[in-house]
């Protein structure tokens, strides 16, 4: 596992402790057994859920993003209260009180780190990928994520800004991608199918509509 | 390394037919969901039960859970999973329901001390 490696400007608060449910304790404890007396390699076991970190959780985030970029009152409450928003949609049940919806633009790119414990709302943009809770990742993306993004195939006009979010116990983020050229027209539905994970936390920019029938 | 793959998750599948599945495979509504099905795989993998075996185990605890008022609506699926999980390991002598008590309360110490938004990690001081 990661060390805490922070090494820019956060507000964590550090006078409570993390808490885990009966559930992730009883996981964790079974995990580490398992592990000390050799019967599973983690790295298999991340291997097996990462094939599957499209299939956990119920990934709603594409419908708010589909939603917001079709109805302009819905985007606005999602800027002013997204936790709100969300919920207003009806079928998220634990999305919990700080979400904040942060929106691309051409003026400015928005990117997620720091998805420690329970920071991460994965039940709104499912799974992370595995190689977004490493170190390496995590303090490149905050001294170059311009750097970062390009190594994801995105290169960002000169004039774009980059602002890099590190999400905490007490605020979660949620990109709001811009919504691509040629989709004039588009229903929520159709738009919510170019709306991917890695577009929600800010490492890929949503499909354009000719890599959809790739 | 033992190699796991999707097609391994498949005969799992089919194996133990009440696994919550779509068109492509299982299906998980949280996290730990997930990781307690990887478990299974892996040991299965590693020869620990088969998956007959891991059935009959599961069925036995859903009837049990039944009985002491599970509403069965398919929500607590992976909670019978977990329960099988820790009952084979211990049939299996593996480790047993004391040495699961001691690395659960550790893993609970460990949360405790750990300040919100680091990561949690497991440390010798934790057992005491």
């Amino acid at each position: 596992m990661a060390g805490h490696d922070h090494d820019h400007d956060h507000d964590h608060h550090h006078e409570h402790g993390s808490e885990l449910s009966e559930t992730q304790l009883r996981v964790r404890a079974l995990e580490t057994i398992l592990t000390e007396k050799g019967y599973v390699d983690p790295a298999a076991l991340d291997a097996i859920i990462e094939a599957y970190e499209t299939k956990i959780g119920p990934r709603n985030g594409a419908v708010v993003v589909a939603k917001a970029w079709t109805d302009p009152a819905y985007k606005q409450a999602l800027l002013d209260d997204a936790s709100k928003a969300v919920a207003s949609l009806g079928h998220m049940s634990r999305v919990g009180d700080h979400l904040v919806a942060v929106e691309n633009t051409p003026q400015r790119h928005n990117m997620i780190v720091c998805t420690l414990c329970s920071c991460y709302p994965w039940e709104v943009l499912g799974l992370p990928p595995v190689w977004y809770k490493s170190a390496p990742y995590r303090s490149r993306a905050v001294k170059d994520p311009r750097g970062v993004l390009a190594d994801f195939g995105i290169d960002l006009p000169k004039e774009t800004e980059v602002r890099v979010w590190d999400s905490t116990a007490e605020t979660r983020f949620l990109v709001l991608p811009m919504r691509p050229a040629g989709t004039e027209g588009w229903s929520e539905e159709r738009l919510a199918d170019l709306v991917t994970r890695d577009s929600m936390i800010g490492a890929g920019l949503a499909k354009k509509p000719e890599e959809l029938a790739r | 390394m033992t190699s796991i793959d999707t097609a391994a998750a498949k005969r799992a599948a089919e194996a133990v037919p009440s696994i919550p599945c779509d068109a492509e495979g299982p299906v998980f509504r949280e996290p730990w969901e997930a990781q307690a099905f990887a478990m299974a795989l892996a040991l299965h993998a590693r020869k620990l039960f088969t998956w007959p075996e891991w059935a009959a185990t599961l069925s036995a605890e859903i009837k049990k859970a039944q009985t002491a008022g599970d509403p069965d609506t398919g929500e607590t699926y992976y909670r019978h999973w977990l329960n099988t999980l820790e009952r084979l390991v211990s049939e299996k002598g593996v480790a047993d329901a004391t040495t699961l008590k001691r690395y659960f309360d550790a893993w609970d110490h460990a949360a405790d001390r750990t300040p919100h938004g680091a990561p949690i990690e497991l440390k010798p001081e934790d057992f005491s």
